[in-house]
């Protein structure tokens, strides 16, 4: 155990199944980083500037660690063209599909990085952020995978449609997507992001059998990590993935975002050696918890999951709403302080 | 149904289901159309259709089965019911005006797989699409619908729904108000909190809940009504409970 330990510091320790000083905190705010500022979201993420003073501010109050470059979700799909759909009191919205027919998967061309102004804000935003932490606190960046984006790009309907009854076009579509989401996802690197969240709800098992994650998701995200050149985070944004969780392990990922559906200490213990795990306070629940509500749901998964590292507490989603009030982030901050620290005792939740 | 033939109907539901998670269209016609040959078509759906709706969406809240699988499952019933009971079938009518949409968000699996399962069932139902809490009220007046089943996928939305009941309020006659969507599915009390009568959490509830509002209400339903016979006498059911099944 070290006492005093970075951010940085005590998030290695935890991967590398280590206990550090105490659970690591992500606690994964976007939104409410446009609070912080008093600006409305849509502005506040079309500035790097605003994003990155907004992600340091919200650190410094909660003194959580990490700084997050997620800025909403349908940002890959809006570099390819799409519309996205802002509200006042939640995370944007992808618009109208941007392929209106299967066939149109044939002219779809990986996307160009360089050429893309909005993924080019949230690589400001990374950039301004590592000037400020520099190696202090990782800063996790963000793609969607290259199987689930598709649920933006064409509609989830006709999506699942095309993987079960238009294989070829499936695979075309992967290929194009894995191309894109590499290229994204070095870009961040690259920029300072220390590690990349790789979304992938749709490999999910509630989502998609998971007899078929060999075949479908595994094998993307097969393809897709192997060529990332730092380390990943594969998220189930509230999705269930205890059955899958030796495969998503040989597909090189190190921690595993996981549902608040699911036992953590089972989770915990599938993945104990291979897999991190970071999770799974219900970030919906969050929104009306007591803070009594808070410290008790904080203690338990401490308790499921804390002993000998390889833990992160966080939400379960991989976002927290808007909804969710700063009295009741504080709790949870004071909480993991109080009960997360190591070594764990059975007063403290271990 | 003597223990002979409940045996007979058990190994036709079995090869049904396993037709439908093999995505054998083929086969999932060929085995409604055997069942046809002993049986009316009413019979039929709600012998064969519903259970294996039903059992499908308990086997996708037990972790069993896949959205998916139950997409596709919801699919290929609605086209084989579509082919046996067309949408203008008479034995559709006497059933309360309902209606299905999506609030504000642009994604519309849920509403699909639900508005397959109604159709599936065999009762017709309006689909509004994705509306704002403006537009869908005024649609609800104009078509006096009696059921409003409302779909979401973010939590914004599902708080708009409290909005959207204080419009429906203001009506007349405010209609029967059923939620369902993922929000719903990670906080029990979220339904009850914006004001929803009654909340769905697979599309097999969609089915058992329009089917209980017509029991209480005293309408028939969908190809005479699943366990109801709309003899209940005409009660309303009770507003603004929230209830889950």
């Amino acid at each position: 155990m070290s006492p005093g330990m970075s951010s940085m510091q005590r998030v290695l320790t935890t991967l590398g199944h280590q206990e550090p000083d105490r659970v690591p905190l992500f606690l994964l705010v976007t939104m409410h980083g446009a609070r912080e500022l008093g600006v409305p979201l849509r502005e506040y993420f079309h500035d790097p500037a605003l994003i990155a003073e907004g992600q340091l501010r919200l650190r410094a109050r909660y003194g959580d660690d990490c700084l997050y470059g997620f800025l909403y979700a349908p940002l890959e799909v809006e570099a390819r063209g799409g519309d996205v759909v802002w509200v006042d009191d939640g995370p944007a919205n992808s618009g109208e599909p941007i392929l209106r027919r299967p066939e149109d998967i044939r002219d779809l061309q990986p996307l160009r990085v360089a050429d893309a102004a909005p993924l080019g804000r949230a690589l400001t935003a990374i950039e301004l952020m590592k000037e400020r932490v520099a190696d202090e606190a990782p800063i996790v960046g963000v793609v969607m995978s290259p199987f689930s984006l598709p649920v933006m790009q064409m509609g989830f309907d006709a999506y699942i449609e095309l993987m079960y009854e238009r294989p070829e076009l499936f695979e075309r579509l992967m290929q194009v997507n894995i191309e894109s989401c590499v290229d994204w996802a070095n870009a961040q690197l690259a920029a300072g992001a220390t590690a990349i969240c790789y979304f992938d709800p749709v490999s999910a098992s509630d989502i998609t059998p998971p007899e078929r994650y060999e075949q479908w998701g595994g094998a993307v995200a097969r393809q897709t990590l192997a060529r990332i050149q730092g380390p990943t985070a594969t998220h189930f944004a509230s999705g269930r993935c205890l059955p899958i969780v030796p495969e998503v392990a040989e597909t090189g990922t190190a921690v595993v975002g996981v549902s608040a559906h699911e036992e953590l200490g089972r989770l915990k213990a599938a993945c104990a050696g291979r897999l991190s795990v970071l999770g799974n306070l219900n970030g919906i629940e969050m929104c009306r918890w007591t803070p009594e509500e808070a410290r008790a749901a904080v203690r338990a998964a401490i308790a499921a999951a804390g002993p000998g590292g390889g833990f992160i507490l966080s939400d379960n989603h991989g976002e927290i709403p808007l909804q969710v009030a700063d009295e009741t982030l504080q709790e949870i901050v004071a909480a993991t302080r109080e009960y997360g620290r190591y070594p764990l005792t059975e007063a403290s939740g271990g | 149904m003597t223990n002979v033939e409940a045996g007979v109907m058990d190994q036709e539901l079995r090869s049904f289901e396993s037709a439908l998670l093999a995505l054998d269209r083929q086969a999932v016609e060929a085995r409604l159309d055997r069942l046809l040959e002993r049986t009316d078509r009413i019979a039929a759906v709600e012998g064969l259709v519903i259970p294996i709706l039903e059992s499908v969406g308990e086997r996708w809240e037990r972790g069993e089965l896949a959205l998916s699988q139950v997409y596709m499952c919801g699919r290929l019933c609605e086209r084989a019911v579509d082919r046996i009971l067309p949408p203008a079938d008479p034995r559709r009518s006497d059933q309360p005006p309902t209606a299905i949409a999506v609030l504000e968000d642009h994604h519309l699996l849920g509403k699909r797989m639900v508005y397959s399962a109604l159709r599936a069932r065999g009762f017709e139902v309006k689909d509004y699409g994705r509306r704002t809490v403006a537009s869908l009220t005024e649609a609800v007046e104009t078509d006096a619908i009696e059921v409003l089943m409302v779909s979401v996928l973010m939590l914004p939305s599902a708080l708009r729904v409290r909005d959207l009941r204080q419009r429906l309020d203001e009506l007349p006659r405010p209609p029967h108000l059923i939620v369902g969507g993922a929000p719903f599915l990670f906080d029990d009390e979220l339904a009850a909190a914006v004001g929803a009568d009654a909340v769905g959490r697979n599309s097999a509830d969609g089915i058992s809940l329009l089917a209980a509002y017509c029991d209480a209400a005293g309408r028939d339903g969908a190809s005479g009504g699943s366990g109801g016979n709309g003899a209940s006498g005409g009660s309303e059911p009770a507003p603004h409970t929230g209830r889950q099944i």
